[in-house]
């Protein structure tokens, strides 16, 4: 495992596939389609963005000037408010390879992982430059603060639009449809997992209600 | 053997409920101080007293033959108490003597000139300038104005008005005198406004009704609902006020207890107003809060608690010299006390018998920055006094408003002392700093409690001397920034023109 990390080529083709984020930037398509038909992508730069977009998302709380985000600590759980991002992006990328396969799509689901995840560079790559812009401007200039965060978003949206359409070869409308499609199954898979939980507590409460019924007893 | 497991098992198990039932009951048990306060966040930050009862007076106290029998209002002028004993149809005149003895001065039940000559159920008086008196005779449906010797001048009567509804009985409550013995006056289900009337008597139209916001909820609710259904509706009416107070400055105070949480919470009604001439409500809520500025209505949390439910219900308000005012809460029993900007300063009283608790109080005033409350159940009057922690905050405020920067700090150092969880007093610090050109110190106390407003003030102030004491690092690093990159691609340039010259290339 190690011999792979000292292999230069490794390497190289680690930042180059990084690299290649920047492009899927400006040229979705173009992008999009080069880094799931050319192989231009790979799951560890995928995974560096997440990773980064998390870091961000995270340390934003308290590096930001509080003019902009008050954080009250005494009830943040960085654990919880972690998963309240990588729970929502699993259950897409699962959601959309689940519904996509089944209508032709021609996504696997590494490459609907790889593709959502360059599709998230905008963030990260706005969000640090951000954090560090918000400690100098004052409430008079806020509005250039919320005009930059709501551009990173919506940056993320169009181009995780287009990356879609080119990762499953649709067109438009249908990418569309599938994308709403996918907000609904999300629901669906969340639906069932918190029945799935609700019933194993309750399972786990019975025994552990008939343990003690029976050390009364004994 | 087995016998060790069992009794492992039932110590596990009576730990287990042991802890199980002690939690709670520990957590019911948390003591709130009398004094407390909201932070930025909404929660309750226990403090020092700021006020403490410097005597409560009872009938007995107050040297009365006659007990005092609920009693709904109060009014000071100088170091004149007027109690109004509405159920004794009479006014009573203390005079506080020194720090905690007042002394009855006069009882008026009857004046001359006019009949009925006596009062019926009086629940407000308010004195102008030139010593006339103003009576809101409830009972008799009156407001009277008498000179200074008692003597009857002229009285307001019910509006004539073509929107009042003909069968209400006009039964002024409170009332309040600007300098040009205008009345602006609050009855009982009218609840257009305040009623004005001119100084020769007039009816002079409403001003600032409160508003009624329109709900489309409602609306839906009114097409589908039958007949049935709409009569049990409520009536969607603005409140009536309560209680008005006319400040220094000719603004008037108005508070109101007809109020729903919800409204409160959504910001469809206010609890407290502060009315200019035109009717508008003008007062400053500028407190810094999390969810927007700081509500000015009291407690911020309204569940049941005590045998008491619903959001606080202002009875009466009072507005200091310095602009802060004091609403008081029938419903808890509490009063609030707020800053010019609506700031919250102090919470503090309760509901019960011990002094300082209240049953039901009804009127608030204050001499100087003493407070007295009237309860009407208990028939006493309540003279609460500062406390040491009082003092400085007041203080503090006061060094402010005359431009004592450097001491007001200093005050506010102190008032951190005694409470360090106290938002006034790092944002009046940081005012302070601010005032006294000490930016960097001021952005500190501004940003440990979230005042954005004034940190962006002080920090605008910084950079831009920041920038003025670095103007020449600046220019600098711009040039180098500029020019750097500038003089390597000339030099790139150089050398590939070099390199590609026929001139520098052998010839073969």
């Amino acid at each position: 495992m190690f011999a792979a990390l000292k292999s230069k080529e490794n390497w190289q083709r680690y930042f180059k596939s990084l690299k290649f984020s920047l492009y899927c930037l400006t040229h979705p398509i173009d992008g999009f389609w080069d880094l799931t038909h050319e192989k231009r992508g790979s799951y560890a730069a995928a995974t560096t963005i997440l990773f980064l977009a998390v870091v961000a998302y995270v340390i934003r709380l308290k590096y930001t000037s509080f003019i902009f985000i008050q954080v009250y600590w005494e009830d943040l759980n960085v654990f919880m408010y972690i998963a309240s991002v990588l729970f929502p992006f699993a259950l897409f990328v699962v959601g959309n390879w689940a519904l996509t396969t089944l209508f032709d799509g021609k996504g696997r689901l590494g490459q609907v992982y790889i593709a959502t995840c360059y599709a998230i560079t905008p963030y990260p790559l706005i969000q640090f430059p951000l954090m560090i812009l918000s400690n100098f401007i004052t409430t008079d200039e806020a509005e250039f603060y919320s005009a930059i965060y709501v551009i990173s978003l919506v940056w993320v949206l169009f181009i995780g639009i287009l990356g879609m359409s080119q990762v499953h070869e649709y067109g438009f409308g249908k990418n569309i449809l599938f994308l709403i499609a996918t907000v609904f199954a999300m629901l669906v898979m969340i639906f069932i997992l918190m029945l799935f939980f609700s019933m194993i507590s309750q399972g786990v409460a019975y025994f552990i209600s008939l343990i003690k019924e029976m050390l009364y007893r004994l | 053997m087995k016998k060790v497991f069992q009794r492992a098992a039932a110590i596990l198990l009576s730990a287990g409920m042991m802890i199980g039932i002690s939690l709670p009951s520990y957590a019911t048990t948390i003591d709130r101080s009398y004094t407390y306060n909201y932070d930025y966040w909404g929660d309750v930050q226990d403090s020092p007293d700021m006020y403490s009862v410097c005597k409560v007076f009872t009938s007995t106290e107050l040297g009365l033959e006659k007990k005092l029998n609920s009693p709904q209002g109060i009014y000071v002028k100088d170091n004149l108490i007027y109690i109004l004993d509405t159920g004794n149809n009479r006014i009573l005149v203390f005079e506080r003597t020194s720090r905690e003895t007042i002394k009855l001065v006069k009882e008026i039940d009857s004046f001359k000139g006019a009949d009925p000559d006596t009062f019926s159920s009086p629940t407000d008086i308010a004195i102008s300038d030139e010593g006339n008196i103003f009576i809101a005779d409830k009972g008799n449906g009156r407001i009277l104005k008498l000179d200074k010797d008692y003597n009857y001048l002229m009285e307001f009567k019910k509006p004539v008005d073509n929107s009042l509804d003909k069968d209400i009985v006009f039964q002024p409550t409170k009332i309040a005198i600007d300098t040009a013995e205008r009345v602006y006056c609050v009855a009982v289900g009218i609840n257009k406004g305040l009623i004005k009337y001119e100084a020769d008597g007039t009816f002079n139209g409403f001003v600032g009704a409160t508003r009624v916001v329109f709900d489309f909820k409602m609306y839906l609710m009114k097409k589908i609902a039958t007949q049935e259904q709409l009569n049990k509706m409520e009536s969607f009416v603005p409140t009536e006020y309560d209680n008005l107070y006319m400040d220094k400055e000719g603004f008037i105070y108005a508070c109101t207890g007809n109020v729903e949480a919800e409204d409160l919470k959504a910001g469809d009604a206010d609890s407290v107003r502060r009315i200019n001439p035109l009717g508008n409500d003008i007062l400053i809520r500028n407190g810094v809060y999390y969810d927007g500025d700081f509500p000015v209505y009291g407690d911020l949390y309204m569940g049941n608690g005590g045998g008491y439910n619903g959001p606080s219900r202002f009875a009466d308000v009072t507005v200091f010299d310095n602009d802060s005012y004091v609403c008081l809460d029938r419903n808890r029993g509490r009063l609030f006390g707020y800053d010019d900007q609506g700031r919250m300063i102090f919470v503090f009283g309760g509901a019960g018998n011990m002094d300082g608790y209240f049953r039901n109080p009804l009127g608030l005033e204050h001499m100087d920055y003493d407070l007295i409350v009237v309860d009407q159940l208990d028939c006493t009057i309540t003279l609460f006094t500062l406390t040491e922690y009082g003092q400085l905050i007041f203080d503090a405020m006061d060094q402010f408003d005359n431009g004592e920067y450097a001491k007001s700090g200093k005050s506010w150092k102190e008032v951190m002392k005694y409470n360090g969880n106290y938002d006034l007093a790092y944002i009046g610090l940081g005012r302070a700093y601010l005032r006294q050109k000490s930016y960097g110190e001021a952005m500190d106390y501004f940003k440990l409690k979230y005042d954005d407003e004034n940190y962006s003030k002080a920090y605008k102030k910084y950079r831009k001397e920041w920038v003025e004491d670095h103007i020449m690092i600046i220019v600098i690093v711009l040039l180098a920034l500029f020019l750097i990159p500038l003089g390597i691609g000339r030099v790139k340039f150089l050398k590939y023109q070099i390199e590609i010259s026929d001139a520098f290339k052998y010839k073969d």
